[in-house]
């Protein structure tokens, strides 16, 4: 444990001088707050912003965030110096996606404040899974890429596709049916109501199935791969 | 403190090691000699338990290497060619990151900073520094936490004479402290300042072994003197008692500038057992 808070402070202090990974984390919820508050346009739906923007969030920074900081550590050398003094992959992989997740969880409380009361759980809930599953495949990512090159351009079609299908599908029924099958689509319905009640089972087991499938590729790829 | 027998490692079928013996006491300085791609980094990795071998025995602090536990690698420091340093953070937050992991007080890391000269440097972002500077800082978070072995990979690899100067300091103070220490290089000078003992390294074969003057000694076949004398002249010399009278007679008049004997160099000892040159890819 005490090496995966070593990795964890680590990592807080290089994104403190990283801008390229600082931005990522911030752009979303300051979005959020710039549009809430100085945009109004009669008929838009309460908190527009705040639900589309976050669906992008989900989408985007966890997991390049999480693919750049791995594959970065690769090619710098520096995560075998750290595997060298005995800090072993599954403690830095935890490091690191605690970190990812805290950050962006802190991300998503500012991006809460125009919520109330029970609303500010489900928002934080849906943010919550949402950007645990983006870690996931942004390791996934970070364990297969050899360099920041590699990773890049994985990534960036993984995350366009996962952050802006959900809002293409707002004005696309054909992209809206493609869609529906990533998770991001589907916390945008929960997002869009607020509830957890009013999901269908078809979005359980899409969700599931998104679950099932970053984790087994996530375990797969470390069980072969390593982080070497 | 470290022993080889008979290692053999295979990289697709291609063979990087065969057969390697060594034997490392405690206290020492061992170096491997050998170009790029001869198998020095292999080794290390193998020895330090990051690679795995198909077949032979490493024995470590007189414990099968693949027995180690974690507990047990703490006792290693590890400088390998490529210096793995937090680029965006400061000399003193790259240390205390591995403070923190080896469990040593913060104050320590001012002290090894100012034992490789870089205490001026603490504050300032790893990115800044240059490749010299660099190497210290790598040196510095090798030995940190004072391990009984230090395993440098090409240390002085592309650094200018000065800072090469200083990391040889660094490693015979380390020497003197009872470190032993595994080497890699392709600097003949660096093995015959530093070594204890160096073993050539050829295409995955220690081709000979034991301390630099011992190998020199014995390849000197020529056993010749050459002279420079005074005159501007050069005068070459059987190395026996039939020259003694005449070398002799130079050096009372005054007449000799410079006077060598014709041992050879490790260099022209590994040129000689394998047709290569030590540096030839560097």
């Amino acid at each position: 444990m005490r090496n995966v808070i070593i990795i964890f402070k680590k990592q807080l202090k290089d994104t403190l001088k990283n801008k390229t990974v600082l931005i990522q984390f911030l752009l979303f919820p300051v979005m959020t707050l710039i549009m809430e508050n100085t945009i109004r346009i009669d008929g838009m739906p309460e908190l527009f912003f705040t639900k589309m923007f976050a669906f992008m969030y989900i989408g985007m920074a966890p997991l390049t965030a999480t693919a750049a900081i791995i594959s970065e550590e690769k090619e710098k050398n520096t995560l075998r110096v750290l595997t060298m003094a005995n800090v072993r992959p599954r403690q830095y992989l935890l490091g690191i996606g605690a970190y990812v997740w805290f950050i962006c969880m802190t991300g998503a409380g500012l991006m809460a404040t125009g919520f109330h009361g029970m609303e500010i759980a489900v928002f934080l809930t849906v943010m919550g899974i949402g950007f645990t599953l983006s870690i996931l495949a942004g390791a996934c990512i970070g364990i297969y890429a050899k360099n920041q090159m590699v990773a890049n351009s994985v990534f960036i079609p993984v995350m366009m596709v996962l952050s802006f299908a959900p809002m293409v599908a707002l004005f696309n029924e054909r992209i809206g049916k493609a869609a529906r099958y990533l998770y991001t689509q589907q916390l945008r319905t929960v997002l869009d109501r607020m509830s957890f009640a009013g999901m269908k089972t078809e979005g359980i087991c899409i969700l599931s199935a998104n679950a099932l499938i970053v984790t087994l590729l996530f375990f797969t790829l470390f069980k072969r791969k390593g982080l070497e | 403190m470290i022993s080889c027998k008979n290692v053999y490692k295979q990289f697709n079928d291609r063979p990087v090691l065969s057969g390697i013996d060594l034997d490392i006491p405690a206290g020492s300085v061992y170096g491997l000699l050998g170009p790029s791609g001869a198998g020095k980094t292999t080794l290390i990795r193998i020895i330090t338990g990051q690679l795995d071998f198909d077949e032979g025995s490493v024995r470590v602090m007189d414990r099968d290497v693949k027995s180690l536990t974690g507990e047990d690698r703490k006792q290693f420091g590890i400088m390998m060619d490529r210096f793995g340093i937090y680029e965006r953070l400061s000399c003193e937050d790259n240390l205390k990151i591995f403070a923190d992991i080896y469990g040593i007080p913060h104050r320590r890391i001012a002290e090894t900073l100012e034992l490789v000269g870089l205490e001026d440097a603490m504050k300032k972002p790893a990115a800044n520094l240059s490749k010299g500077m660099r190497a210290r800082l790598c040196l510095a978070r090798v030995f940190m936490h004072s391990p009984s072995i230090l395993f440098l990979d090409e240390p002085t690899s592309g650094l200018d004479p000065q800072t090469m100067k200083q990391i040889h300091r660094i490693i015979r103070d380390k020497k003197k402290s009872g470190c032993t220490i595994f080497l890699t290089t392709h600097n003949m000078e660096e093995a015959y300042a530093l070594c204890d003992t160096v073993a050539l390294l050829n295409e995955g074969v220690i081709v000979d072994s034991g301390s630099p003057q011992e190998i020199c000694r014995k390849y000197n076949h020529q056993k010749r003197i050459s002279m420079h004398l005074s005159s501007g002249e050069d005068l070459e010399m059987e190395h026996g008692s039939a020259s003694a009278e005449r070398i002799c007679e130079l050096l009372r008049t005054g007449r000799v500038e410079t006077i060598h004997s014709s041992e050879p160099t490790l260099e022209t000892v590994f040129l000689e057992l394998t047709g290569r040159k030590l540096e030839e890819d560097a």
